[in-house]
């Protein structure tokens, strides 16, 4: 149904500014879509942060915000201030494409089409979605679509354009049973992998909190990455710069990791290092209450 | 370590309960046939297996359980006795030992029992097996 698509599309990232001729594209970008069916999982930050990692490698990212009605993806990167226009102008051709996409502050090659925030997620046109990530597939390299939640309208006209799948879970009963059910409604077209968010070892290693093998080992999907709970990306968000925008904290790292691995690099799988003080393996040890 | 200590102490942590909990709601939300079309199942099944051998209905038990990567069926069937006027698959299976589980099934042209074939004859000797599983792996989780 698609053109074939090039498995390390802007891997390498060496022809960040190459605009495809529209008629034959000489190739076109990857369309994956960041879901999970439960809401505040991360997939926002997710969105945001793997579109900044894919940047920062030299490739040509557009994000698309799918969640009409309830924008968000211009807060996290702090750009709610550029917003003019958003999806449904384009989709509804009172705007041209162009215009619409919101260069991104830090990072040149990294567009934003903002989500409309005062329309309904019924008034897109499916079909037209389709047709506007297929657009923007012959001009970028990557298209990530930031998915809304649930498994309803707002949800497949977010995966109608797509062709790959990325979903965020956390180590939660309900996120995981909505990520299997979200999984089994994708099907085998868009080989889902998986995010592990907000992971916290200290828990997990009390028992206090389901690990990522008992989440795999339930969902058992490709793992793409974790991503542990620092308080780093809260402020991260509070700023409005993603968090894969600095050198020094960890989760900037898994986030790079992640990048690279979706560019088709072979990176170490994904874990999180669990750091734990000599007082507090004495107090799991004797003290600490399960509950 | 910290684990061994944890049962030392009985400790049970509360993400083997997750663990658990997660485990059944999914298995329940793959079989989205969900309880009627289960037990719907489970009477088709007695149907087709009264055929042959008397069953206790009141006591069967159907359950399901994750095998690797598949959902498998167990059905617990106690067999009170043989039905004499099936159109068993082979005269001779009461006989000796009890017939392995799979032996009415083998046969599929005893399913037309009564007009065409004349019921072979039985051996009076009703061989009680008490208990009978039988495996499946129909729906595939995950």
């Amino acid at each position: 149904m698609h053109v074939l698509r090039q498995d390390d599309a802007g891997g390498n990232g060496s022809q960040p500014h190459e605009q495809a001729p529209v008629a034959t594209p000489a190739k076109l970008g990857r369309a994956i879509v960041i879901t999970s069916g439960k809401g505040g999982v991360g997939k926002t930050t997710t969105t945001a942060n793997l579109g900044t990692a894919l940047a920062r490698r030299g490739a040509t990212v557009a994000l698309v915000d799918a969640d009409v009605g309830l924008r968000n993806l211009d807060i996290l990167l702090g750009l709610e201030s550029r917003v003019k226009y958003h999806v449904l102008d384009v989709l509804e051709e009172t705007v041209e494409l162009e215009e619409a996409l919101i260069t991104d502050k830090n990072s040149p090659t990294l567009r934003l089409l903002a989500a409309a925030q005062t329309r309904e997620k019924d008034e897109v046109d499916t079909e037209k979605m389709r047709a506007l990530v297929q657009r923007l597939r012959e001009t970028f390299d990557y298209v990530l679509i930031d998915c809304p939640a649930g498994i309803e309208t707002g949800f497949r006209n977010a995966v109608v354009g797509a062709d790959e799948a990325i979903v965020v879970c956390t180590p939660e009963v309900s996120a995981v049973r909505d990520v299997d059910r979200v999984v089994g409604l994708l099907g085998n077209r868009f080989r889902p992998q998986l995010v592990i968010n907000r992971v916290r070892p200290q828990l997990v290693k009390k028992g206090k909190m389901l690990s990522v093998e008992d989440v795999n080992g339930i969902l058992r999907l490709p793992l793409l990455g974790v991503i542990a709970d620092e308080p780093e990306v809260i402020v991260s968000t509070n700023k409005g710069e993603p968090i894969a925008l600095r050198t020094d904290t960890k989760t900037a790292a898994a986030y790079h990791a992640i990048a690279a691995r979706i560019a088709g690099e072979d990176v170490p799988a994904p874990t999180v290092e669990i750091k734990e003080s000599f007082m507090g393996k004495l107090g799991s040890l004797f003290g600490g209450r399960r509950s | 370590m910290i684990e061994f200590f944890n049962k030392l102490f009985g400790r049970e942590a509360s993400s083997s309960t997750a663990k658990e909990r997660l485990r059944l709601v999914l298995m329940s939300d793959h079989l989205s046939l969900a309880p009627d079309m289960v037990e719907a199942m489970k009477r088709d099944l007695v149907d087709v297996i009264s055929k042959y051998v008397q069953v206790d209905r009141t006591k069967i038990e159907v359950s399901f359980e994750q095998q690797d990567k598949a959902l498998a069926m167990l059905a617990n069937i106690p067999i009170v006795g043989v039905n004499r006027d099936a159109g068993g698959p082979r005269g001779g299976s009461g006989n000796g030992a009890p017939a392995a589980s799979s032996a009415p099934t083998a046969n599929p042209s005893a399913q037309a029992s009564a007009p065409e074939n004349p019921a072979p004859p039985q051996p009076a000797v009703p061989t009680p097996r008490r208990r009978r599983r039988k495996k499946a792996n129909p729906a595939a989780a995950t």
